[in-house]
């Protein structure tokens, strides 16, 4: 081959391998889209974000959320109770909304998002202790590493692991 | 005339009504903390008492939380929920404006956090001691 042909084929590697790079770093940056940003129902911020964060609905599949939402007074531990209209418009947009993450077919475990495959999966490297440091507490306070959560982005590129 | 009152003016009076109480609802449910603690003495047919509220507030009652448990001892910063560690704003209305100002709103998380911590509801003794004790806590 001539220096010419080679240095031509050179670059046109380099350019397929540069623009393969940059689609997986598009990629990349799309993981906090995936979660499928629906928009808050606000009675959901109100009612369902007071002593967690306000999980995306897309995490879970319908049958988790409906379990959840028929077992309200005995939710993981506490008292989550409310009205029966409350509950029925709640249950029926979480209905709406569900399952839309990929890989959510299955329902997890107790219905706990922590306990998916692909949550375990997403989060093998973090080691047992960061997720007792008083400064983040439980695998479910997303808002201590992913601190925009609330917001439904989840990007690792915007993890910050507190001390 | 007849025709008047039975086709116009009644059901026009009903609309009206009607519209007036379901903008009126939320109105009804807005309160001042004083207001709901005087409805809560109300009921109990006696006085507050401010140290047995703190008292309550404090003290577990044979299950794993206290009230304080998540909102602190001295509720005038913000709590850490006990089991997520969710923020908390500040319970004590000098502390925070929102604080008891809509009766349903307080119902509700009486009811169902008197749940986790005492296994019952709240009386509406309990109640009243316990806001009165919040409503001491000044800046």
């Amino acid at each position: 081959m001539s220096f010419r042909s080679y240095s031509r084929a050179l670059l046109a590697m380099m350019g397929l391998f540069g623009a393969f790079g940059g689609m997986q770093t598009a990629l990349a940056d799309d993981h906090g889209g995936r979660t499928s940003r629906v928009p808050l129902l606000p009675k959901y911020q109100e009612e369902c974000a007071a002593c967690h964060v306000a999980y995306p609905p897309g995490m879970l599949p319908q049958a988790s959320w409906q379990r959840i939402m028929n077992n309200l007074p005995r939710h993981y531990g506490t008292d989550a109770s409310l009205d029966a209209a409350t509950v029925r418009e709640l249950s029926s947009w979480l209905d709406a909304n569900a399952g839309t993450y990929k890989r959510v077919a299955e329902a997890p475990p107790q219905d706990r998002i922590t306990r998916s495959a692909w949550f375990i999966r997403k989060h093998d490297e973090v080691s047992e202790s960061v997720w007792k440091r008083p400064s983040v507490k439980s695998a479910s306070n997303c808002i201590a590493c992913h601190t925009q959560a609330n917001q439904g982005v989840f990007n690792e590129h915007d993890v910050r692991i507190p001390r | 005339m007849k025709f008047f009152f039975l086709n116009l003016f009644f059901p026009a009076l009903l609309a009206v009504l009607g519209l007036a109480s379901a903008t009126l609802t939320p109105v009804v449910q807005a309160a001042t903390p004083a207001e709901l603690l005087s409805g809560y003495t109300a009921q109990a047919a006696s006085p507050a008492v401010p140290s047995r509220g703190q008292q309550f507030f404090t003290s577990r009652h044979g299950r794993e939380w206290s009230c304080s448990s998540c909102h602190g001892m001295v509720p005038t910063q913000a709590g850490k929920h006990a089991a997520t560690g969710k923020s908390i704003t500040p319970l004590a209305p000098a502390f925070n404006p929102e604080r008891f100002t809509n009766s349903a709103k307080t119902e509700k998380w009486f009811r169902r956090n008197c749940n986790d911590v005492v296994g019952r509801e709240c009386s509406a003794a309990e109640k009243a001691d316990i806001l009165s004790w919040l409503l001491t806590l000044k800046p």
